[in-house]
């Protein structure tokens, strides 16, 4: 058998298990993050400091009776679910997590994640609109509307950014940026609003993963629990592990488009770890958000994307241009 | 901001019905709102309410008046306080019982008290609504002092029977004091971090901010009383315009916002934690000794006929209580007027052409609390 | 403020009573109707009647006909009263059933009550909702528990009990 095959093999195990690990503990960080915050202490009982909380909470889904209610698609009811997940794994393929560990080493990968990350909005409407309730309706709806407004400041930003750097390959972009001075968010030679086109990015991707203060589509206190109202055990398992499989690939492309991947800023440890260093302090972000600011309004999040994220990042476009022209 | 509804659609071809409740989380208990949605936009909606009554107002029928003492904790479960001091002023009125000082000044105290322990929690539970998780937390923190404190002198936690016709159960004992007086300090730090971390804050007061005005003449056509009216403008307050117990030997202000919307509303709610505050203070300082019961209460009461009516200002606005008595040991009619009904009368008006999201908003700033809405 | 005004005006909606006639040194308004202790001529006169608030808890109330509550109603809005509560009361030994507005105003205090009787058989008085809509729910309210029919109400269906009852527990003859 090619090795190639072999090795793309255990690729793909392996970053399944790792974006469901992730996930679990995700939920984890995310319950003692959330304590701490509440003057709480979080998940203590089981195992030490709750580690293991994330895989009895596994369990129970996992063992829970998958209910599929009267009235449903049952095509895109099941659907749905997967939909959500399987193109968050696919995006893992191509995301260095080190020079040599990544699965594909793609030219196109930038594309492709982008390409794979805009079929999770779909899968969030397929489950709104199979579930056959208002309230998931209701919130696809939300999705959708949400979503398209935010992929476009978001990929204006990374159309400046492969502007810059010349490629789409996440690899390449990364070896750009050897050292802090020379990542992407500080290199003011290639436009002075990098440390904005960051920020735009890093709105942007809290707003395409769903998250506080952009949850509207699953914003409890209107609409119960949005587009997975009717689901229960791993069908709302799924969508939980696809929102939490997308917060990271998320965070990684903010990683290495701005804050220089796997280079070590000071050595002492091998790349990966500084690239999960840095994922894992923008994700800790991520949710420090959640537990500190309430939802934003559906106009609200509109007005900022089409008055305020767009224009600033067109403009932040054409300055890159007229730079990378004239310098 | 207010939104122009897209009603094109005369026929109603486009519009569904939305129920909210009677369990949703936005409800707070078991109120059921049945909207009539343009997509996100409401049309008209419709409160529907009775999934907790229990008619109280038939028990206080069948029951001496002073067996009828504990129901008044179990309306209004957050300010169950107002509701006993309610009940045994009315009938302190009708009976012409004098109440001894220092009873006077416990009572003011342990409901100002219960006054800002439901500021607390719907504080808390407002934020939560707008997708705040973290602020109930803190306001659960420091309604759990109150809490506490009230424990110690009451001996329960939430549905208080604490009043007597004539004064009260308990007399209070030093830590009373003490504890009351930390909490007031302790209080005092924290409000204003409430302040610097959720009032400031730009998400919220965008979701607050013109959202949901309640014109003056609406708040005076349906009667609405309380924050929601001082919210709009309308300087009444039981405690000032119709002074009952001692509260004019107290100096304290009447906050009143003129913009009518929900941040109105919210202001108007965390001032009046810091007048109750203050209040509390003037109190435990000028605390009278004496005794905390009347000296000669009936142990049979048996109030002279006629009709007697008593307003007191509960957490929610004016609560009034009616008895007709035939003179003899229960009431013959007791009527409660509890002050959420008339301002949830108002929700389905104003709420027509609002968002989903911001009528939440609005349904929030009202401050319900369901068993005292169904009685 | 003076309500002088307003009581005259709600005075002459007042039905005529009959009250035995006051002992001359009292005041022609006592607190309470309260039956003379000697026989005298009864007379005639407005049951209108300014009340000891401190004893009462309300200033002024007026008896007014079925057919003029919704005068009454109006009038007390005109000059600023808002509507606090509707509620009944079952006279069962009269065969009458009470219904009592009461209305007050911001500022200053004044607490005036409203009240008719009604005929306990065919209870029917026509709503107040036009002139305050917050008499909608309370009369909704007093609908459920008397079966008081308000008539021109917009929406009569129970409010506070079930969608399906037919009964109304604060009657006195209602069995528990």
């Amino acid at each position: 058998m090619n090795s190639e095959i072999i090795r793309v093999l255990a690729f793909l195990v392996g970053v399944i298990a790792f974006a469901a690990l992730n996930a679990a503990y995700l939920v984890w960080l995310e319950r003692k993050e959330a304590g701490h915050i509440q003057r709480r202490i979080g998940p203590k009982e089981v195992g030490p400091f709750g580690l293991l909380q994330p895989m009895v909470d596994g369990i129970k889904l996992m063992t829970k009776q998958i209910l599929i209610p009267d009235g449903v698609d049952p095509i895109l009811f099941r659907l749905a679910p997967i939909l959500a997940m399987i193109p968050a794994i696919m995006c893992f393929v191509t995301i260095p997590f080190s020079q040599e560990l990544v699965a594909r080493n793609i030219n196109l990968g930038l594309l492709m994640i982008f390409a794979f990350a805009s079929i999770n909005v779909l899968a969030l409407l397929l489950g709104g609109w199979a579930s056959a309730n208002k309230y998931a309706v209701i919130s696809a709806a939300r999705a959708v509307a949400q979503n398209v407004a935010y992929e476009i400041p978001m990929l204006v930003t990374v159309i400046t950014m492969v502007m810059i750097t010349g490629t789409l390959n996440l690899n390449d972009i990364v070896a750009q940026q050897p050292n802090i001075s020379q990542w992407y968010i500080f290199r003011f030679s290639a436009s002075p609003l990098m440390p904005v086109a960051f920020l735009i990015f890093f709105i942007c991707s809290l707003a395409e993963t769903n998250r506080a203060p952009f949850d509207l589509n699953e914003a409890e206190s209107e609409l119960v629990a949005g587009f997975h109202t009717e689901y229960s055990s791993m069908g709302f398992g799924l969508f939980f592990m696809g929102e939490y499989a997308n917060i990271v690939i998320g965070s990684s492309l903010a990683v290495i488009l701005f804050l220089g991947g796997w280079q070590d800023p000071f050595g002492l440890f091998p790349g990966v770890w500084w690239f999960l260093i840095k994922l894992y302090c923008l994700i800790f972000t991520v949710i420090w958000i959640r537990w500190t600011y309430p939802r934003t309004q559906f106009y609200g999040l509109l007005n900022l994307s089409w008055k305020i994220l767009i224009p600033i990042s067109l403009f932040n476009l054409l300055l890159t241009a007229g730079f990378l022209k004239v310098f | 901001m207010s939104h122009p509804l897209p009603l094109n659609n005369q026929d109603n071809q486009e519009s569904f019905v939305l129920n909210l409740g009677p369990q949703h989380p936005a409800t707070h208990g078991v109120l059921r709102v049945k909207l009539t949605m343009d997509g996100e936009y409401i049309m008209h909606a419709e409160p529907v309410l009775g999934y907790i009554h229990r008619m109280h107002e038939k028990m206080g029928e069948n029951r001496t008046w002073a067996q009828f003492m504990p129901n008044t904790g179990r309306m209004d479960y957050l300010s169950a306080l107002s509701f006993n001091h309610g009940y045994a002023a009315l009938v302190e009125r009708a009976m012409g019982i004098e109440v001894p000082e220092r009873a006077e000044y416990l009572r003011v105290i342990t409901v100002e008290l219960n006054r800002i322990s439901s500021h607390l929690v719907w504080f808390g539970a407002f934020i939560l609504d707008l997708g705040g998780f973290s602020p109930l937390l803190y306001a659960f923190d420091d309604r759990e002092h109150i809490l506490d404190l009230l424990e110690s002198v009451t001996g329960s936690r939430l549905t208080y029977c604490y009043f007597r016709f004539g004064g009260l159960y308990n007399d209070i004992d030093e830590n009373f004091v003490d504890g009351t007086r930390e909490f007031i300090k302790t209080m005092r730090e924290r409000l204003p971090m409430y302040h610097n971390l959720v009032t400031k804050n730009i998400i919220l007061i965008k979701r607050l901010k013109d959202i949901g005005p309640i014109p003056k003449e609406t708040i005076r056509k349906y009667g609405a009383t309380g924050p929601v009216a001082r919210g709009s403008g309308v300087d009444y307050d039981i405690r000032r315009n119709e002074p009952y117990s001692i509260y004019p030997e107290f100096d304290f202000d009447i906050p009143v916002y003129t913009e009518c919307d929900s941040m109105a509303r919210y202001m108007v709610r965390m001032d009046e934690i810091e007048q109750s505050m203050r209040i509390i203070e003037q109190a435990l300082d000028k605390l009278p000794e004496g005794p905390v019961m009347a000296p000669k209460v009936p142990k049979i009461l048996k109030p002279p006929k006629g009709d007697y009516y008593q307003a007191v200002e509960s957490a929610r606005g004016s609560l009034g209580m009616r008895a007709v008595s035939d003179g003899t040991n229960k009431a013959y009619r007791l009527k409660l007027r509890s002050p959420t009904f008339s301002n949830l009368s108002l929700f389905s008006e104003v709420s027509e052409g609002m968002l989903l999201p911001d009528a939440l908003a609005l349904m929030g700033s009202l401050d319900l609390v369901i068993p005292e809405i169904d009685r | 403020m003076d309500f002088s005004k307003l009581k005259e005006r709600l005075t002459a909606l007042a039905l005529i009573e009959e009250v035995p006639a006051a002992p001359p040194a009292a005041p022609a308004k006592g607190e309470e109707e309260q039956p003379a202790a000697e026989p005298a001529a009864p007379v005639s006169r407005p049951a209108a009647n300014d009340i000891n608030y401190p004893a009462r808890g309300f200033h002024f109330e007026v008896k007014v006909a079925a057919d003029s509550v919704v005068a009454a109603a109006t009038i007390l809005d005109e000059e600023g009263f808002f509507l606090e509560a509707v509620t009944g009361v079952d006279w069962i030994k009269e065969k009458e059933l009470e219904v009592v507005y009461d209305f007050t105003i911001w500022q200053p205090t004044c607490r005036v009550v409203v009240r008719t009787r009604l005929n306990r058989e065919a209870p029917e008085v026509p709503t107040i909702s036009e002139v305050c809509p917050g008499a909608n729910w309370h009369e909704r309210e007093t609908h459920d528990f008397f079966g008081i029919k308000f008539s021109g109400h917009p929406d009569l269906t129970p409010l506070l009990l079930p969608e399906d009852a037919d009964f109304h527990p604060l009657l006195k003859d209602f069995q528990v």
